[in-house]
């Protein structure tokens, strides 16, 4: 079998377009943009199969979702908060069921590499009630994604793939195998199962009950789930799951006596494996990366009589950011290193920063300018490559919380009385989430002044193209009812900083709605543009 | 044999680069390896760095345990310091002299000289110098790598094959400027040792 270098990312990717797939969904976002990445740069421009960035998660699902309906094999990718902005459509894909297979790609980022927070898909899967995999390795991350389309279809019901950072971005060698056919005509779903009205939901509901049995079979079958006997006399047995299996497996060959261990990479949690553990053993260790989702399962409310549980929530291991072989190694009782210190010289940080001549510092600038005088304003920002102005030198923001949320709340905050109140969003973001509540900024003429950082692309993630950019932005400004004199465009040059400073004041003045469209191209795409 | 190295830079200084080459050259000879890498938000001229782990057995982690790397190969000399309890106590270290200066408490280059010298097998490259003179100042990550040939259980043309295979598409004058900064890496690491 041919063995080919890829990122956990990938290997997922080619394990979808092995599994016959008809098309692909996502919205960028660490650590899952280069699922999609991978896909477009295989797709022959479209014509092996569709591989699309959309607007935001909620459509890539419902997109994804469709295709499922006609009896397609279909796929949607993107990073853990995605699944917060997807969440009606993947919850209510778990009541219509898939037709085609459909398989939902959830990546997690325990440790806080590029995200708010360190949310664990699995509650995500567990509160829908499908089959979710967490594959250990790259090898896993392949298989496990072409068996996640051959169960979605057997059992009717989307799948979910959890990854975490750190297989997603690690690469290693996989072996890949035969890539199947696309499901060929389409097939409809029927119809009554696919339109939600309480009565067919209720039915939908009492069958994705009935189902659960048959996904805890499953999750007990499966090899991926898999039971090693300990060492003769060795009470000791670990649950461990996904990405943690490595950290584990690589302290394994130093334990003079090995434990019992149980393997998952399956859930629903398979309770007889489990319960077979259990009665060999007088303490369990479990080790995941993320929340403690097996643990509180294991725990229930009374614990295990008799037996001693650790783990995260009695803080044998930390209850934040990602595992490591050194806390696993701790946690199972071995000595560590501690490497080499660099005594007495002080270490600066390096965080990220905007790159020289990034079209924000330049509205940063201006804006922190035209903001002088005012003693109670705020700026709400969003998230992109300009919320690094909340950094110095800028200190230019004061809040980033998801994206869209800059508008509500600016709104939110204007009707409570901050002024001036002020909004700054990227292109992409507002594309993704800004317009509704502009919408709403309208309806009610706020009092706030939303800055579009228009600079033609989503440039914290890799400069993925954006469908909120140049002159289709304008229009869709002026459609959404925003009065035309208000809508200001600048460009952010030094050059310019005084009649751009002047222009903010001017809107920041007006008691109603203005928007400021900020324009000018990310340097790095226009780079990448020159060079190529 | 395990042996684990850390790639270590600031974003856009081609990290990802050198670790395709060694990915490459350690398939084509038959390795396990795993590598972890930093994308995403840190790509913007923060502090970036890359876990390399080659083995001829299966190898699970894709973090390397702290003390246990056997090289710290770094196209910063404060990025390099940045991972030092990482190092085995015989480790290597082999790093570009030139810094880059984007923070404002950027310390004395001196005082990192010192730092790194302070390990016995270190080495500290005119990467920028030997960059230019192979061509192309963003070369510069190829002469780490051309220095680093020198210790990496790997055959230096396989690596070689790889930067062809890496930069073939932008044309044969890019291979060449890239081939000759790692011959120029590799001479400064036999020439000193
Ligand atoms: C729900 C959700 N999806 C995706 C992301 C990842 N993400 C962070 S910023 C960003 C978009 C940035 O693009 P834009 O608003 O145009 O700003 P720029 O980076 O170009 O300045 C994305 C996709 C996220 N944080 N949350
Ligand atoms: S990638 Fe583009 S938008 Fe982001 S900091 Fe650099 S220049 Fe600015």
């Amino acid at each position: 079998m041919e063995k080919i270098i890829l990122l956990g990312d990938e290997a997922v990717a080619l394990g979808a377009i092995h599994s016959g797939l008809t098309a692909a969904y996502s919205y960028p976002g660490t650590p899952a943009s280069e699922i999609m990445e991978f896909l477009i740069s295989q797709s022959n421009g479209g014509k092996n199969y569709v591989a699309k960035w959309c607007v935001n998660e909620k459509v890539a699902m419902e997109e994804a979702l469709g295709v499922s309906f006609a009896g397609r094999r279909a796929m949607v990718s993107f990073k853990h908060v995605g699944l917060n902005v997807a969440a009606d459509p993947f919850i209510n894909a778990a009541i219509t069921g898939a037709n085609g297979g459909l398989v939902v790609v959830s990546a997690d980022d325990p440790g806080f590499h590029s995200s708010q927070n360190e949310q664990d898909s699995r509650f995500y899967a567990d509160f829908a009630r499908i089959l979710a995999f967490e594959p250990a390795n790259h090898q896993e991350a392949y298989d496990l994604t072409r068996e996640a389309f051959d169960l979605s279809e057997k059992f009717g019901l989307p799948v979910m793939i959890r990854l975490a950072t750190r297989l997603a971005h690690s690469r290693a060698p996989v072996e890949v195998g035969e890539a199947r056919k696309k499901n060929q005509q389409p097939e409809y779903g029927y119809g009554p199962d696919w339109t939600l009205l309480p009565a067919n939901a209720c039915r939908r509901f009492q069958d994705l009950l009935q189902r659960q049995k048959q996904l805890k079979n499953y999750a007990e079958e499966c090899p991926f789930n898999e039971l090693s006997p300990a060492d003769k006399g060795n009470r000791l047995g670990v649950v461990v799951s996904g990405l943690a299996f490595n950290y584990f497996r690589e302290v394994y060959s130093r334990l003079s006596s090995r434990p019992a261990y149980l393997k998952i990479s399956t859930y629903p949690f398979p309770e007889k494996k489990l319960l077979k553990l259990i009665e060999e053993v007088d303490e369990i260790l479990v080790i995941e990366e993320g929340y403690p989702f097996m643990e509180r399962f294991i725990r229930g409310v009374a614990g295990i009589p008799g037996k001693v549980i650790k783990g995260k929530m009695d803080e044998t291991l930390p209850t934040s950011g990602e595992l490591t072989p050194e806390t696993v190694a701790r946690a199972l009782g071995l000595p560590v290193k501690t490497g080499l210190k660099t005594d007495g010289f002080q270490l600066p940080g390096r965080p990220p920063q905007l790159c020289p001549g990034c079209p924000h510092a330049d509205t940063f600038k201006a804006l922190n300018e035209a903001l002088q005088g005012y003693d109670r304003g705020n700026v709400f920002s969003d998230i992109g490559c300009y919320t690094l102005g909340a950094l110095p030198p800028y200190k230019a923001i004061q809040t980033c919380v998801c994206m869209g949320a800059s508008v509500s709340m600016a709104k939110g905050g204007a009707e409570a009385g901050v002024y001036p109140s002020v909004a700054v969003i990227g292109d992409s973001t507002f594309a993704h989430s800004g317009i509704t509540p502009l919408l709403d900024a309208v309806y009610s003429n706020s009092d706030l002044t939303v800055i579009i950082l228009d600079n033609g692309t989503v440039a914290m993630t890799g400069a993925q193209p954006s469908f909120g950019t140049g002159e289709p932005l304008d229009r869709m400004l002026a459609g959404l009812g925003v009065s035309p004199e208000h809508i200001r465009v600048i460009i952010p040059l030094p050059k310019n900083h005084q009649l751009n400073t002047g222009i903010i004041k001017e809107e920041l003045a007006y008691h109603g709605l203005s928007v400021i469209i900020v324009r000018r191209e990310c340097v790095q795409i226009l780079g990448d543009k020159k060079r190529s | 044999m395990t042996y684990n190295l850390i790639l270590a830079g600031v974003g856009g200084q081609g990290i990802l680069s050198i670790a395709f080459v060694i990915d490459q050259a350690s398939l084509a000879e038959g390795h396990y390896f795993l590598q972890a890498e930093v994308h995403g938000m840190s790509q913007r001229g923060g502090a970036v760095q890359s876990h390399l782990r080659l083995s001829d057995t299966k190898i699970y982690s894709p973090l390397i345990p702290q003390g246990e790397a056997d090289l710290i190969l770094s196209v910063e000399p404060l990025e390099a310091l940045r991972y030092f309890s990482y190092l085995k106590p015989r480790g290597t270290v082999i790093s570009s002299r030139s810094p880059y200066l984007n923070i404002p408490d950027y310390p004395p280059l001196e005082d990192i000289y010192r730092e790194i010298k302070k390990i016995p097998s270190s080495l500290l490259l005119e990467a920028d110098r030997l960059a230019k003179e192979a061509g192309s100042l963003r070369a510069e990550n190829m002469v780490v790598l051309g220095a680093a040939s020198v210790f990496l259980p790997l055959k230096e043309e396989n690596l070689k094959k790889f930067i062809e295979v890496l930069f073939r598409a932008k044309g044969e004058k890019v291979v060449n400027t890239n081939l000759k900064a790692f011959d120029l890496g590799r001479q400064a690491a036999t020439g000193e040792q």
